[in-house]
C-alpha cells in the first residue's frame, strides 16, 4: 500500500498508453460511411452578410448538403448571471452557431458542408459564396469603450458587456484619503491564445433510437449534453456525450463550440456519423482566448507601509460573443484572489466588461487568477519601488499571518490556512535573494542587466463544489467511474492512488472511467484545479458505502455479525479470528449472494456524490531571476524558484508535472506569447510561424519545492496545484524584468516583453535621459 | 491541401522534362516549405515532381579548394558530416541551427536555395561565398543568384544539382532568431576568404539576403569589434513585421557582425 500511498512520486499508468500511439483522441475514432464538415468561416472582422449563394458548393463533388442558419438557427448559451453596478442584467447578446445577418469577428461561422471526406467538403467550402458588406470593426480592448467606436451588438450600446462592481467607494475613498503614501500602475494583462496540442474535434453519431452520441474533446461532458439536445430538439436522455483522450484543455475546451452542433445535426440530417477536426489555423480563429484586461490599481498605504486600501478598475475583453463563463471570469473569478495574501481593510474592483471584434475570450488556465495576482502582485513590487523597500519587506509587512487564519479577505474569501512568511524565506533562501547585488555586477560587467523578481500568488480552487464517483466490480477488477475528466493530468495515477489506498485493490486491477454522460450519473469536470480535491473526496465518498456494503455481505458471508468485520488491506476479516475474504472475492460473491438488505442490491458497487462547502487556497512564492541583453532586447531566465503550499502532495511527481507546465505557460505570456490584432480586426498572428510558444530550449531549469501546510477544508488536506504555477509566473518574470531595466531608466513593462518591445524601452529611456 | 498528380522519377533529366512538359508541375524536395504552403492551400500545382527517387544528389565531397553538396543533402547530413565540420565546420554548425530536428531531417539544402524566403540560412552561405549552383541548365554564381524576395536565376523548369561552395580560410555565424518561427530575424555570416577577403553576407533582414559593405569596409581596415562603433545599415531597405521593425533589423547587423569578429578573433 505504501508503495502507492500517499506522497508517492507513484510513475502515471496512463504514459505507456498515451506514449505508444494507444490513446484515443476524439480525432482517432472514425466511424465507417463517416461524413465530414469544414466551416465557411467570415474573413471580415464586422460585416453585414447580404446573402449566402451554395448553388456551386452544393454541386461540387461528394457534397452531401450546405447549411447555414437558416437551417441550423441556434444560440451557444452563457450560464452567468451578472449584474451591473446600477443593478442592470448584463448586456445579453445571442451568440449564434451560424450567423444569422452579421459577421463579428473573423472564423466567425457563416455555414457549414457536409460531404463524403474532409478534402471534399474544404473544397465545397471554398465555393461557398457569402455576399459581404463589411463594416468597421474595433478589435483594441482600450478603445473599445471609447465613443465614437464601431458597434457591434444593437443589446450592448457603446459596446458595454457589463459595468460591475464590487467593493465600499466610501471607505476605498476615505482610505485614500488617510494615506501616507499612494501607488497608481497600468497595467495590460495580454490577451494569449490557447494552442493546446491537441486540436478539437467532434464525430457525431445517430443512434438507432433516434438519438445522437457525440463524441467531443471537452472537459466534462455534462455541460454540453443539454445544449446539444436543445439544439437538435431531442430529450437530453437521447443525447449522449462521450470524451476519450483529450491532449490539453486549460478552460478551452471547457466551451461548447458551434461544430459540435454542426455534426449533431448532420448525423441526424444524413443519419450518419459526422466528424470535423479543427486544424491549426482553425484554431486560432475558433478556439476561446484567454485573458486580455486592461487595468488601472492603486495602493494606499499608511506611515507604516501598511496597506489601507486597494482599488482595481479593468477593462475585460470579451471578444466578440460570451462563451459559457466569460462574464464570470474578470469579475466573480478574479475577485476571489485580487487581494492576494495581504490583509487589506477596503477594497473596491470595477470591471467594465467590452464587446470587441475578435475572437471570444472565456476561461485560460487560471481564469481570473492570474490576471489578479498579476495585478497585485506588480502593484506591490511598485510600491516598494516608490518607498526605497525591498519588495519581499513589503510583502511580509503586509502578510495576512498564520495566527490570523482563518482570515476573510478584502474579496470575501476565507482563507483556512497559510505560512505566507515562511513560505517566501524558504523560497528566497533557495534563490540566493540576498546575493543579487553581486550577480548583477557581473552581469554589468558583461555589459547585460540583471534583475530578480518576486510574485507571492494565492489561489483559490474548486470551482463546481459538488462531485459524484462511482465503483463496479468486474471479474478482471475494478472501474472507478469519474465526473472529472483528465486533460492530460494523470487523474488515472492519481485517482486509483486514492482508491488502492483506500479499498486496497491492487494498483494494476483499477480502470478509471470517465466522459460519458451514460455511463455516470453527473460530474462537473475538470476545470479550476478541482479535479484532486473534489473527485478525491468523492472516491472516499465511494468507498467508504463500499466498505459499508462489504461489511454486510462480509457478515453474511461468514455467519457473524456486521459489528465484528473488520476491513483493512483490502480484506474483510471477522475481528479475533483469522477468518477472513479480500474484497475482489467477497465482491464476485457478492455479485450472486442474496442481499443482506434491499439497500444493499448490487453487491459491493456503490455511487456516492459528495458537497465541498469550502474552496482551497493553494499559495507560494515565484523568484525569477533574468538577464537582458540591451543590446538586442533578449531576456534569459537565469534562475528559476518555486516554493508552494499545496497542502498534503498525493504524488510529488504529477505535482511538479503540473507547476513546470503552469509556469513554461505563465513565462509564455509574460515573455512571448504575442495576440496581435490590426486596426481591420485581422489576426496578424494567426499561424505558429507568428505567434510564438516557448519551447523547452527557452527555460532555466526550474527549483521545485513544497511546504505542507494540510488544507482543513477537505479530509483529505489537498490544496489544488493544476493552475498555480501560471498564476505565479507572470509577475516573478515582469518584476524581474523591470528590476533588470530600472536602472537604465525604464519605468513601465508589459507583457509579452519580446525583445523587439524592450529593446525600444531601453532606446526611449536613453532618449529621455539624454 | 488540393488534389495534384505525383511523379517519382529516377533522374534528374527526367525530373526537369516533366516540369518543362506541366508549367504548373513543381518540384518536391524535402517538402519542408512546399508541403505547408500545399496545407495552407496557397498553391495549387497539377503534379508534384518527387526528386526524393533521384540517386546520388545528396552527397557531400570535398573538391578543389571547397566542398561539393548535392541538392539532396538535408541539413542534418550537412550538420552531422565529418566531411563538413573538418572542411567548414561554421557549415556544419549553420545547419544544426536551422528550424528542429524533423525540419532537419527532412529540408534540403536544394530546397532552401531554390526557395530564397528571405529570412532562409543557406542562400547567405552560397551569396557571401559566390558557391557555383550548379543545375540541369549549367552553372550560376551565388553573387548573382539572389535577384528578389523568393525570386533565383534559375528558370521554372531549371533544377539544382549540387553546390560548389568554396571553404573560407575562417567564418562565423550569428543567427537572430524568430521567436516564433526561429527562423533568422536576422543573420550574419562573416568569412575570410583564402585570398584574405572580408566578406559580410546578411539574411532574414531585406527582402533576400545582401552583403553588408559598410561592414566589410570597417573591417577590412581593422578586424575588431570596435571597428564596428557607428556603423550604421540603413534601415529603409530592411523588412518590417510584428518582430522586428526595420530599424531593429539594421541595429541589430552590427550587433551580430561584432559577435562574428569576436569569435572568430577568439579561435
Ligand atoms: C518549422 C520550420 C522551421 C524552419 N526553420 C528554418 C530556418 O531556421 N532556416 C532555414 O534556412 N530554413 C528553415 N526552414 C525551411 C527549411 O530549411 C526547408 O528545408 C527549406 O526552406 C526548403 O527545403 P525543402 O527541401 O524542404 O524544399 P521543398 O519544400 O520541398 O521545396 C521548396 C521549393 O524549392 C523547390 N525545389 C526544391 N528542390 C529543388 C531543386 N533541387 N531545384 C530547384 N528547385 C527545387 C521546390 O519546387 C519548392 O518550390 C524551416 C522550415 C520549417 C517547416
Amino acid at each position: 500500500m505504501t508503495k502507492y500511498g500517499v506522497g508517492q512520486p507513484v510513475r502515471r499508468v496512463e504514459d505507456r498508453r498515451l506514449i505508444t500511439g494507444q490513446g484515443r483522441y476524439t480525432d482517432d475514432i472514425t466511424f465507417d460511411g463517416q461524413a465530414f464538415v469544414a466551416v465557411v468561416r467570415s474573413p471580415h472582422a464586422h460585416a453585414t452578410i447580404e446573402g449566402i449563394d451554395a448553388g456551386a458548393a452544393e454541386k461540387a463533388p461528394g457534397v452531401l448538403g450546405v447549411f447555414t442558419a437558416k437551417d441550423l438557427d441556434a444560440d451557444l448559451p452563457c450560464e452567468i448571471d451578472l449584474a451591473s453596478r446600477d443593478g442592470t442584467p448584463r448586456a445579453d447578446p445571442p451568440h449564434p452557431v451560424l450567423c444569422r445577418d452579421r459577421a463579428r469577428y473573423v472564423g466567425d461561422p457563416v455555414a457549414f458542408v457536409v460531404a463524403e471526406t474532409a478534402a471534399e467538403a474544404k473544397d465545397a467550402a471554398e465555393l461557398v459564396e457569402v455576399a459581404y458588406e463589411a463594416l468597421p470593426a474595433v478589435a483594441d480592448t482600450a478603445l473599445a469603450l471609447e465613443p465614437g467606436q464601431p458597434q457591434i451588438h444593437p443589446e450592448a450600446p457603446g459596446n458595454l458587456a457589463f459595468d460591475w462592481h464590487h467593493g465600499d467607494d466610501a471607505a476605498i475613498e476615505a482610505a485614500f484619503a488617510e494615506a501616507a503614501h499612494v501607488t497608481t500602475v497600468e497595467l495590460v494583462n495580454n490577451r494569449v491564445v490557447c494552442n493546446a496540442m491537441e486540436p478539437r474535434a467532434a464525430v457525431a453519431e445517430p443512434r438507432g433510437d433516434d438519438g445522437v452520441t457525440l463524441h467531443v474533446c471537452s472537459q466534462g461532458v455534462w455541460g454540453f449534453q443539454p445544449v446539444l439536445a436543445g439544439h437538435l430538439g431531442l430529450p437530453e436522455d437521447e443525447v449522449r456525450v462521450m470524451t476519450h483522450d483529450v491532449g490539453g484543455g486549460f478552460g478551452m475546451k471547457a466551451m461548447y463550440y458551434a461544430e459540435y452542433s454542426m455534426c449533431g445535426f448532420a448525423a441526424k440530417r444524413f443519419n450518419r456519423p459526422v466528424g470535423w477536426t479543427s486544424e491549426r489555423g482553425e484554431a486560432f480563429l475558433s478556439d476561446s482566448m484567454g485573458r486580455d484586461h486592461v487595468t488601472t490599481a492603486s495602493l494606499a498605504l499608511d506611515a507604516d507601509h501598511r496597506i489601507l486600501g486597494l482599488k482595481v478598475e479593468t477593462v475585460a475583453a470579451m471578444g466578440a460573443y460570451y462563451y459559457r463563463f466569460a462574464p464570470f471570469i474578470p469579475t466573480g473569478a478574479a475577485l476571489k484572489v485580487l487581494p492576494g495574501v495581504y490583509a487589506i481593510p477596503a477594497m473596491t474592483y470595477d470591471v467594465r466588461g467590452c464587446f470587441t471584434n475578435t475572437v471570444p475570450v472565456d476561461a485560460y488556465r487560471g481564469a481570473g487568477r492570474p490576471e489578479s495576482i498579476y495585478c497585485i502582485e506588480r502593484l506591490i513590487d511598485a510600491a516598494a519601488r516608490d518607498l526605497g523597500l525591498d519588495p519581499a519587506e513589503l510583502r511580509r509587512i503586509n502578510f495576512v499571518r498564520p495566527e490570523e487564519m482563518p482570515y476573510k479577505s478584502a474579496a470575501g474569501e476565507t482563507y483556512d490556512t497559510g505560512e505566507f512568511a515562511r513560505v517566501m524565506d524558504a523560497c528566497m533562501d533557495k534563490a540566493g535573494y540576498a546575493g543579487i547585488a553581486e550577480r548583477r555586477g557581473e552581469s554589468l560587467a558583461r555589459g547585460r542587466r540583471r534583475g530578480i523578481g518576486m510574485c507571492y500568488y494565492i489561489e483559490s480552487t474548486m470551482g463546481d463544489p459538488s462531485e459524484h464517483a462511482g465503483v463496479r466490480f468486474a471479474d478482471d477488477g475494478v472501474e472507478l467511474l469519474v465526473g472529472t475528466q483528465s486533460n492530460g493530468q494523470g487523474h488515472e495515477t492519481a485517482y486509483t492512488q486514492v482508491l488502492n489506498a483506500r479499498l486496497g485493490v491492487p494498483f494494476e486491477k483499477i480502470r478509471v472511467v470517465q466522459g460519458d454522460t451514460k455511463r455516470i450519473r453527473t460530474g462537473g469536470g475538470t476545470g479550476g484545479s478541482r479535479s484532486l480535491t473534489a473527485q478525491g473526496v468523492a472516491i472516499h465518498g465511494v468507498s467508504d458505502k463500499v466498505i459499508e456494503k462489504g461489511r454486510a455481505f462480509a457478515a453474511q458471508h461468514f455467519e457473524a455479525a456486521p459489528a465484528d468485520i473488520r476491513f483493512e488491506d483490502g480484506a474483510f476479516t471477522v475481528a479475533g479470528t483469522d477468518r477472513t475474504i479480500d474484497i475482489l472475492t467477497l465482491a464476485a460473491k457478492a455479485r450472486t449472494m442474496t442481499a443482506p438488505a434491499p439497500e444493499l442490491e448490487g453487491g459491493l458497487d456503490a455511487d456516492a456524490t459528495i458537497q465541498l462547502d469550502a474552496w482551497t487556497f493553494p499559495n507560494g512564492c515565484h523568484i525569477a531571476e533574468v538577464e537582458i541583453d540591451p543590446d538586442t532586447g533578449v531576456t534569459e531566465i537565469v534562475a528559476y524558484n518555486i516554493v508552494d503550499d499545496f497542502g498534503v502532495v498525493l504524488n510529488p511527481l504529477l505535482v511538479e508535472g503540473q507547476v513546470h507546465g503552469g509556469v513554461v505557460q505563465g513565462i509564455g505570456q509574460a515573455l512571448f506569447e504575442h495576440t496581435v490584432y490590426d486596426d481591420a480586426g485581422q489576426l496578424v498572428s494567426g499561424t505558429l510561424m507568428d505567434y510564438a510558444l516557448p519551447r523547452a530550449w527557452d527555460m532555466p531549469n526550474f527549483d521545485f519545492s513544497t511546504i505542507e501546510v494540510p488544507c482543513k477544508n477537505n479530509m483529505m488536506g489537498v490544496k489544488g496545484c493544476g493552475e498555480a504555477g501560471s498564476v505565479g509566473s507572470p509577475a516573478a518574470v515582469i518584476n524581474a524584468v523591470l528590476d533588470a531595466l530600472w536602472d537604465d531608466g525604464v519605468r513601465r513593462v508589459d507583457m509579452p516583453a519580446t525583445p523587439l518591445y524592450l529593446w525600444r524601452l531601453i532606446r526611449e529611456a536613453e532618449r529621455r535621459a539624454a | 491541401m488540393y488534389a495534384f498528380d505525383y511523379a517519382k522519377p529516377a533522374s534528374l533529366d527526367e525530373a526537369a522534362r516533366l516540369l518543362a512538359d506541366d508549367p504548373e508541375a513543381k518540384a518536391l524536395a524535402g517538402g519542408q516549405t512546399y508541403i505547408p504552403t500545399l496545407k495552407q492551400r496557397l498553391a495549387q500545382p497539377t503534379r508534384l515532381v518527387d526528386l526524393a527517387g533521384i540517386p546520388d544528389l545528396a552527397t557531400i565531397k570535398e573538391e578543389g579548394d571547397g566542398l561539393a553538396v548535392g541538392a539532396m543533402t538535408t541539413h542534418k547530413a550537412v550538420a552531422a558530416s565529418p566531411v563538413v565540420q573538418r572542411a567548414f565546420p561554421e557549415l556544419a554548425y549553420l545547419a544544426s541551427l536551422i528550424g528542429d530536428p524533423a525540419v532537419r531531417a527532412m529540408g534540403t539544402i536544394g530546397g532552401s536555395v531554390a526557395n530564397n524566403d528571405p529570412a532562409a540560412d543557406y542562400p547567405v552561405v552560397v551569396l557571401t561565398l559566390d558557391a557555383t549552383v550548379r543545375t540541369t541548365k549549367g552553372e550560376h554564381r551565388g553573387s548573382d543568384f539572389f535577384p528578389g524576395m523568393f525570386e533565383t536565376a534559375l528558370e521554372p523548369d531549371e533544377l539544382i544539382r549540387e553546390f560548389h561552395i568554396p571553404v573560407p580560410e575562417a567564418a562565423a555565424w550569428e543567427k537572430f532568431r524568430n521567436p516564433a518561427s526561429r527562423y533568422a530575424l536576422v543573420s550574419v555570416l562573416l568569412v575570410r576568404t583564402k585570398d584574405g577577403e572580408i566578406r559580410c553576407g546578411v539574411g532574414g533582414a531585406g527582402p533576400t539576403c545582401f552583403r553588408a559593405t559598410a561592414i566589410e569596409d570597417a573591417l577590412r581596415s581593422s578586424f575588431a569589434p570596435e571597428a564596428l562603433d557607428g556603423v550604421t545599415i540603413d534601415a529603409g531597405d530592411l523588412n518590417e513585421d510584428i518582430h522586428a521593425t526595420a530599424a531593429y533589423r539594421a541595429h541589430l547587423i552590427p550587433v551580430l557582425a561584432k559577435r562574428c569578429v569576436r569569435r572568430m578573433l577568439r579561435r
